[in-house]
């Protein structure tokens, strides 16, 4: 969508930066906020960019650097920890050759660690992208990566 | 239509999603048409039915019987044998130990009022929800309550927030009615961050017109026109429920102007966070919502009356909210019939970890920490002794079995109380490593500390470093002493609750386990340890 479509979507009033960027970077197949992104939404708020490069900072959710075409969140929480995630996560390491916070060179996976996701009951668990993968064995977290590259 | 003589409750939420109840439905659906039982027997989508980690669940009403881990090639079974001939499927049918209640009834321990229509009815149709007395709270106050009577029933009921400082919320809303100003707000904290608690997306997720009426109410009281629920980023199906709620509300003209011709005026909106635990502590809520990063405000004065946008505010989590309509329509002398003199109503938990059925209950204030863990958790799995209690999240606090007579109420825990907010009660068994699980809870607080006030940034980074230091075997007791100073130094320094809590889980992991610390520091990492990957 042209950016200012969905700049125009919202109000122009400063409590909806965190949406506003929240739609900007879901526009972007990069999953990130460029620096014009930030430029765009600070005018139309009326807001300094300082401002705006503030909040986005602050937020895990924000990146300002490019991701992958998925985003990969292993809950790194007490929780899942207690449930073996740690063993999770470090097959998915070698599994994409990378560490945390890092992009796959072919540019379709990014690894990150969240916090506790709230479905505990089915510990240890990753998000892919929106959708939420429980029950999480090694075995298991490769084979969702496997299925991810195959399916282009 | 004929009145449906059984009816089937399958729980949609998060859960039951990633685990195909999508298939599961449509399956149930073909099969009974085939067999000619679509009238006779009701499917309800419902809300969660307090099992967790069992998969797709479903409940056969009037028998009472929950069946778990169900797929779609087992309807057809269900449907044959039970529905047709009425005899349970044994193999697919989960212990009846589990946390369940029958529908406004009182199971075991088990007392819900704020649950109390959550795995009942279609969180999706508001007629559901009227049906079982909703909107009648509203209905009572708009048209036979002055505000101040509204706030007066709820403070002589003895509610009290069920975020974690337990504040006394008719006190709150009297404050917000008090306070000067042209505009006021009310603010829903659904920004649920404490790893291991997720009873306020269940709530959210299984009946969220019960939030929008006690907000109403809410508003009513105070004098707001607007209500705002701040939700986590991360609660997908919790904020599609809750705006297609709010559709509903306004149709039916429970929500927008002029309500049920009352004159009074009042609308929600829905809010998603961005990823910051910080931000469930109101002030740094508030300003996440005015689009900022969200830095706690430093106090006084408080959001009732500097709040969002600077003016009179009401700030309720969750499940305090979840009362109030049961409040207004029974009374603060019904309340009070529940739970302890000084913490009137009930508590609502998730008990998991090393247990044999963990899932969402609800309870009396003052039930003994045995009586969650025993007979409605079920005991520690295998039968293996018990180690450890974490009640609380990574904010908690570390209780051991000589611990489980601790009756579970605002003043039976003292200083200890901030842990009840969560609901969080995560049972370990003798297979756990204290060291370990402090390391993941420190890793997490130095994660989410927000940066602000020196004692919490550089606290949490000082407590990782020496943990790590200690695990390795490189550190003596003078290590954990320090520690304990840090930690001493961040409750009485820090700028908002973060930073002040820390001093709960390091305190009582310390106290509790202090032999197994210094097996640590002598000898390096134990099997538990490596396990985990050391991680330092």
């Amino acid at each position: 969508m042209e950016k200012k479509a969905i700049l125009e979507k919202f109000p122009r009033s400063p409590d909806v930066l965190l949406a506003l960027l929240h739609a900007l970077q879901r526009a972007n197949p990069q999953n990130y906020l460029t620096h014009e992104d930030l430029e765009l939404a600070a005018q139309y708020l009326g807001l300094p960019l300082s401002r705006v490069r503030d909040a986005v900072t602050f937020y895990t959710m924000f990146s300002l650097k490019p991701r992958g075409k998925h985003i990969i969140r292993v809950c790194a929480s007490p929780n899942c920890h207690l449930a073996g995630a740690w063993s999770v996560l470090e097959e998915l390491k070698g599994e994409l050759g990378i560490d945390v916070g890092e992009t796959t060179p072919d540019g379709l996976f990014t690894l990150e660690c969240t916090s506790c996701l709230g479905v505990c009951g089915v510990a240890p668990v990753m998000m892919v992208d929106e959708e939420v993968v429980g029950n999480l064995t090694p075995l298991r977290a490769r084979e969702v990566i496997r299925r991810i590259r195959e399916g282009g | 239509m004929r009145p449906a003589r059984t009816h089937v409750l399958v729980a949609v939420d998060e859960e039951a999603r990633l685990s195909g109840v999508e298939q599961v439905l449509t399956a149930l659906h073909q099969i009974l048409s085939e067999y000619g039982l679509s009238e006779e027997v009701r499917v309800v989508e419902t809300g969660t039915l307090g099992i967790s980690g069992q998969g797709v669940v479903l409940a056969v009403y009037p028998d009472a019987v929950f069946y778990g881990r169900v797929r779609p090639e087992d309807v057809r079974e269900i449907v044959e044998v039970h529905l047709l001939k009425g005899r349970p499927v044994e193999r697919l049918r989960l212990p009846t130990a589990a946390p369940v209640a029958r529908p406004g009834e009182i199971l075991g321990r088990q007392t819900r009022i704020v649950l109390r229509n959550v795995g009942v009815i279609n969180p999706e149709n508001i007629e559901e929800y009227i049906a079982q007395g909703g909107y009648e709270a509203l209905a009572k106050a708009l048209s036979g309550m002055k505000p101040e009577e509204v706030i007066e029933e709820i403070r002589r009921a003895g509610l009290r927030g069920r975020g974690g400082a337990g504040f006394p919320t008719g006190v709150k809303w009297q404050a917000v009615r008090s306070a000067p100003g042209p505009e006021k707000y009310v603010i829903c904290n659904a920004d649920e961050g404490e790893p291991g608690t997720f009873k306020d997306r269940l709530i959210l997720e299984g009946d969220p017109h019960r939030i929008l009426e006690a907000m109403t109410i809410a508003g009513y009281a105070v004098g707001a026109r607007l209500g705002i629920i701040y939700v986590r980023g991360e609660y997908a199906l919790s904020i599609r429920r809750l705006e297609h709620a709010i559709r509903q509300a306004r149709e039916y003209g429970l929500l927008g102007k002029n309500i049920l011709e009352s004159g009074f005026s009042f609308d929600v909106e829905v809010r998603p966070g961005a990823g910051a635990y910080v931000c469930g502590e109101e002030t740094a809520l508030i300003e996440s919502l005015e689009g900022k990063r969200g830095w706690p405000r430093i106090r006084p004065p408080y959001p009732v009356t500097h709040g969002f946008w600077g003016r009179p505010t009401v700030v309720n989590n969750v499940e305090t909210l979840a009362n109030v309509p049961d409040i207004v329509v029974r009374g603060a002398g019904w309340y009070r019939t529940f739970g302890t003199p000084t913490c009137p109503g009930t508590k609502v938990y998730t008990i998991l970890g090393h247990v044999r059925f963990p899932g969402l209950v609800e309870v009396e204030m003052g039930t003994p920490l045995r009586v969650l863990i025993y007979e409605l958790g079920g005991g520690v799995r295998d039968d293996r002794p018990l180690k450890a209690v974490l009640i609380g999240g990574a904010a908690g606090a570390f209780l051991t079995p000589k611990d489980l007579d601790v009756r579970l109420d605002f003043d039976s825990l003292a200083g200890r109380a901030a842990v009840l907010g969560s609901g969080a009660v995560l049972v370990m068994d003798d297979s756990s490593c204290i060291v370990d699980m402090l390391t993941s809870i420190l890793h997490f607080f130095r994660h989410e500390s927000c940066g602000q006030c020196v004692p919490c940034r550089v606290g949490t980074d000082l407590l990782v470093r020496l943990l790590a230091e200690v695990r390795r075997g490189e550190a003596g007791p003078e290590a954990l002493r320090r520690m304990v100073e840090i930690v001493e130094a961040m409750r009485l320094g820090s700028l908002c609750p973060l930073g002040q809590s820390v001093a709960l889980p390091v305190r009582s992991a310390l106290e509790n386990f202090q032999e197994e610390f210094l097996a640590h520091a002598q000898g390096g990492p134990c099997a538990v340890c490596h396990a985990q990957g050391g991680r330092a």
